[in-house]
């Protein structure tokens, strides 16, 4: 298969304190590729560098590589700014910026220099459908973002992310505040997505990944325990920690 | 023996109201008293017509222009000069010695009494630069004394928007400067604006300083190297040299009035831009 993100040998550390212990793994292109693991494994951390927000904490230490397409993006010419293009990211709690339902999904698309109202309305209107919420909010764009409900506001903050028109979307715990429907609208949206995207979703929901990821990672205190497709991870996990804690043994 | 709580709950509660009606008291007490000796004064001619033989008789126009020029010019140089050092401060800079010199130079600043900015604009503007009696060197002077104010409020205003905010930004591909621009300010505009109100009421209230550098010019300042007199400054040389109380007190009504304009305008201001950004 297709590797679009890979990670060689890579350590990071945050001052004394190592998060990250020698991590290789391969992400497969348009695939949803799960990452689990209890708190502190280090997959919200792998994450960010893959995105490169890491750039935003002090006292970090970054060894071993990772690559986009077989190019660094650790690499000192990377343009951190030009990656997040490439890369989207949907964080665990949805902050909409206090602006219209419109304004918060041009925002990307205005930094690139799209000013044009037409091409921005079929954005806005393309990226909201992509996140299954077009038909809740198409008659009130003007409205600010801040008044839409949770679930409403994590569906916009990935509309948000799609109308970059980014290559990998990276999410870290979207459903954690989320009702079970929100939830689910999530979910569809992520599985009509994969076609074009390669998604990693980082949850502590077990079941979640193993509803609707194609690849599943787990994770443990900075290391990765186990890799495999879904189906092999659920029902025949190779390493006992992966087994005890898909059964919720520990967590 | 022991009080029942809810008799100290009405006590302290009858003590906060005593405390909240006091101030308020105090303010209408104030503006009552001026209304009372000044509006009898006050009308369109007084506010429109020329000051004759030292302000006895006519009008205050020459100092109501004169007021509106140097609250308007200095707030304009400050505001740009303020937030940018805010904005420095808070977004370019980690805490360190340097931050803390700088942030303790303002603070001394904003502490120091008006004369002596009035003085250090009369030995540096008035006369060392030569700029003489003018709007220029009251201006300038006015804008170092109101930026301490615009750069405490401005800081402590964008300093207040959250972090998540910043974070969102950068992950939708802004840069920084995009990010202070697009999100930051104006999350942070009504702490910045009043600041700016603040720095307006103490321009358009301030006599000291203005005297020794904009002087008392009964003239209509045309230009920036003339001298002029603002409301307040009228004001004091009416009633201190016991030319005209009562053109004094209708002097204080136009000066009150204008504030509680000023204050009005910036709240609808500050409103509609909290309504644009949230």
């Amino acid at each position: 298969m297709d590797t679009k993100i890979a990670t060689d040998r890579l350590r990071l550390s945050f001052g004394k304190t190592e998060v990250l212990k020698s991590i290789t793994i391969k992400v497969h292109r348009n695939t949803i590729t799960g990452f689990m693991g209890p708190s502190g494994s280090g997959k919200s951390t792998l994450i960010s560098v893959i995105n490169r927000m890491i750039d935003f904490e002090n006292n970090v230490r970054i060894e071993g590589d990772a690559t986009i397409d077989g190019t660094s993006i650790l690499d000192g010419s990377i343009n951190p700014i030009e990656l997040r293009r490439r890369v989207g990211t949907v964080f665990a709690v949805p902050i909409p910026l206090p602006r219209s339902i419109f304004e918060n999904i041009a925002y990307g698309p205005r930094l690139k220099g799209t000013s044009d109202r037409t091409t921005l309305h079929h954005l806005v209107e393309d990226s909201l459908k992509k996140a299954f919420l077009w038909d809740e909010v198409k008659d009130r764009l003007g409205t600010s973002a801040l008044k839409l409900s949770g679930g409403q506001q994590q569906r916009l903050c990935l509309a948000r992310t799609l109308a970059l028109k980014p290559e990998i979307i990276l999410l870290d715990e979207p459903c954690s505040g989320l009702d079970p429907i929100s939830t689910a609208k999530i979910e569809d949206a992520l599985s009509e997505l994969k076609s074009e995207y390669t998604i990693i979703l980082v949850s502590n929901n077990t079941k979640q990944i193993a509803r609707i990821s194609d690849f599943s990672a787990f994770f443990y205190l900075g290391e990765l325990i186990e890799y495999d497709t879904t189906e092999k991870v659920f029902t025949a996990p190779a390493e006992t920690k992966t087994e005890d804690y898909i059964q919720g043994k520990f967590g | 023996m022991r009080i029942n709580p809810r008799y100290i709950n009405r006590l302290v509660r009858m003590g906060l109201n005593v405390q909240a009606y006091f101030t308020v008291g105090i303010l209408i007490i104030i503006v009552a008293i001026i209304f009372f000796k000044g509006f009898p004064h006050t009308n369109f001619a007084f506010i429109l017509s020329f000051p004759e033989d030292m302000g006895r008789e006519g009008g205050i126009f020459p100092s109501i222009v004169g007021t509106i020029q140097l609250a308007l010019l200095s707030i304009l140089l400050a505001t740009p000069l303020g937030l940018g050092t805010a904005i420095f401060l808070t977004e370019y800079t980690k805490e360190s010695l340097f931050t803390k010199f700088i942030r303790f130079g303002v603070e001394s600043l904003a502490g120091i009494p008006s004369i002596l900015y009035g003085l250090f604009g009369f030995i540096f503007f008035v006369i060392k630069l030569k700029m003489g009696w003018s709007l220029l060197a009251g201006v300038l002077t006015m804008t170092i004394m109101i930026l301490p104010t615009i750069i405490r409020t401005s800081e402590e205003a964008i300093r207040a928007v959250p972090r998540q905010l910043r974070i969102v930004s950068y992950s939708l591909s802004a840069s920084k400067w995009e990010t202070i621009k697009k999100v930051v300010i104006p999350a942070a505009i009504p702490g910045i604006l009043t600041g700016i109100m603040l720095s307006i009421g103490r321009a358009v209230g301030e006599t000291a300083a203005i005297i020794f550098t904009m002087g008392s010019s009964l003239r209509l300042p045309l230009s920036l190297m003339d001298s002029g007199r603002t409301m307040a400054v009228h004001f004091y040389i009416l009633a201190r040299e016991g030319i005209s109380m009562e053109k004094a007190y209708g002097t204080a009504v136009v000066l009150v009035l204008s504030i509680l304009l000023i204050n009005i305008l910036a709240y609808y201001i500050m409103n509609k831009a909290i309504a644009r950004y949230s």
